[in-house]
């Protein structure tokens, strides 16, 4: 019975594929937006001096920890059609899941990015000042050489939207062939009763999440080397 | 080294896009707000490819409890509801945001509970008389406590028992909030009494103790209803889709194919969309 996700998998049921690959689009897809969101202004948090700064990091630091559901919710309001954006019509559609899912690892990336970025600024901080390339020159120079640490806050963010069920259970609503990811899944064959398969379910996300993790491993390992090792 | 970085997002867009096409091709569609029960007991993995074949519409169904599902309705977020609750559902209707009820089958719930028994009501008919002996025994018993329709049932049978349960429930009478399934997964857990509507019942399989205790009463009949949200509330709900899927549910063949669905060879739901005021 264990077993029966996994004949799934091998056997290339289409159900799965489809599950399996929307899973992968929704929270790419979310972690590419958040990472255009997050990775900016991580550096920028890193670097600049503003009036409530520490407040500003105080409060993207918290929101790391902001409960998948309650971004749901937040999104599901907004998008409905009796909420400000529900003309668009994108509720239960896996657009809405994508923006719950960007929404909710922006901050961690962000938060994750502005430590990395910090560390790299103790040391950069003269030479870019000497070399007075301003805000916009010195945040591309820093994302660029910290490229390879940052991937790990691009993974934290990727982990948290590939694991999360509460977010997109809601804006996306589990439909059939449509809406439905594998954390999603687990959660319909949990309440169908069908522990076994929920939990084969769960080792194929677990399997396809250590897959990501390797080939980012990977590519840094290679990108480290052909970047002479920084 | 610019181009790395350039190929990483190339990729994820392109896997995206790869991977969005099949899902944003579709336009044939309506968003049908339903009940777990009709879900998860697997009537809709039956009925919904037959009705598809027919006429090209494809039917997206959110799963949610009756109470939750009539909301998704209201808001506007769905162009069908089908549920089971038909004061709520009537409500739903004079309220205008549904245009008409229309009945559609009708299946029943059933008590489960511990082969152990300790309220000792296994194999009786008299579901008042039942909930009465768990009260009284003090037995656990897990309620939906999710405003479902099964759980409306629920209550309502408790008012039927005589018992007051709000004022009763004592640390025996469990109120988890969650689907029907996840009720009885409770349930299996906690050697619990729980109210169970029979077509989830027959699909679950982590039974664990667990076995039917009252069935049989005509008070545990469930009666299900579907309604078109009303365009001129939300005027972008598809009314033909929406209108072609229910004519289709109570014509003589979408009848059929709700009766032909069945479990270990029981039939789980019993059309009756042309009994009067069903």
């Amino acid at each position: 019975m264990f077993s029966s996700a996994f004949w799934m998998l091998i056997t290339g049921d289409p159900a799965l594929y489809r599950i399996i690959s929307l899973s992968l689009y929704v929270s790419l897809t979310a972690t590419l937006i958040a990472a255009l969101a997050g990775l900016p202004l991580g550096a920028l948090l890193a670097l600049k001096e503003f009036p409530g700064r520490n407040a500003v990091i105080v409060i993207v630091n918290a929101l790391m920890g902001m409960p998948p559901v309650v971004v749901g919710l937040a999104v599901f309001l907004l998008l409905s059609r009796s909420g400000p954006l529900g003309s668009f019509g994108i509720l239960f559609t896996p657009r809405a899941m994508i923006i719950a899912q960007a929404i909710l690892i922006t901050p961690i990336i962000a938060a994750l990015a502005r430590q990395t970025i910090a560390d790299l600024w103790v040391q950069y901080r003269d030479e870019l000042a000497a070399m007075n390339v301003g805000t916009a020159g010195s945040v591309a120079t820093l994302l660029w050489d910290g490229r390879f640490s940052l991937l790990t806050a691009l993974l934290a963010g990727f982990g948290r939207a590939s694991a999360e069920v509460g977010a997109v259970i809601i804006v996306g609503g589990n439909i059939d062939g449509f809406t439905r990811t594998m954390t999603t899944a687990i959660a319909l064959e949990t309440s169908k009763g069908d522990l076994p398969l929920a939990i084969g379910l769960g080792a194929v996300l677990l399997l396809i999440v250590i897959a990501i993790n390797a080939l980012a491993w990977f590519v840094r390992r290679t990108g480290e080397r052909l970047a002479g090792a920084t | 080294m610019f181009k790395l970085n350039h190929a990483i997002a190339m990729g994820l867009i392109v896997l995206g896009a790869a991977a969005g096409q099949s899902v944003l091709a579709q336009d044939k569609s309506i968003v049908l707000a339903s009940t777990t029960s009709t879900q998860d007991s697997g009537l809709f993995g039956h009925i919904l490819p037959l009705f598809k074949a027919k006429t090209g519409i494809e039917v997206r169904v959110i799963s949610q409890g009756t109470g939750q599902a009539l909301d998704t309705g209201r808001r506007g977020d769905a162009d069908v509801v089908f549920v089971h609750a038909k004061s709520q559902e009537e409500k739903f209707v004079a309220d205008g945001f549904g245009v008409k009820r229309s009945p559609v089958m009708y299946n029943d719930f059933v008590l489960i509970g511990p082969k152990g028994d300790p309220a000792k009501v296994n194999g009786t008919k008299d579901i008042a008389a039942a909930l009465v002996k768990i009260k009284n025994a003090g037995a656990a018993f897990i309620s939906r406590g999710d405003k479902s329709g099964t759980h409306s049932a629920e209550l309502n049978l408790w008012k039927v028992a005589g018992v007051d349960i709000a004022a009763d429930k004592g640390p025996w009478y469990r109120d988890i909030g969650q689907g029907m399934g996840a009720a009885l997964n409770a349930a299996s857990a906690s050697n619990a009494y729980v109210l169970a509507d029979r077509g989830t019942w027959l699909s679950f399989k982590n039974r664990g103790e667990l076995l039917i205790s009252v069935e049989g009463d005509k008070r545990l009949f469930n009666q299900y209803g579907v309604m078109l949200v009303n365009p001129a509330k939300h005027a972008h709900v598809k009314r033909e889709l929406g209108q072609a899927f229910i004519e289709w549910l109570v014509s003589p063949e979408g009848q059929k194919a709700i009766s032909d669905y069945k479990i270990n060879g029981e039939q789980l739901f019993f059309p009756n969309a042309t009994v009067p005021g069903a």
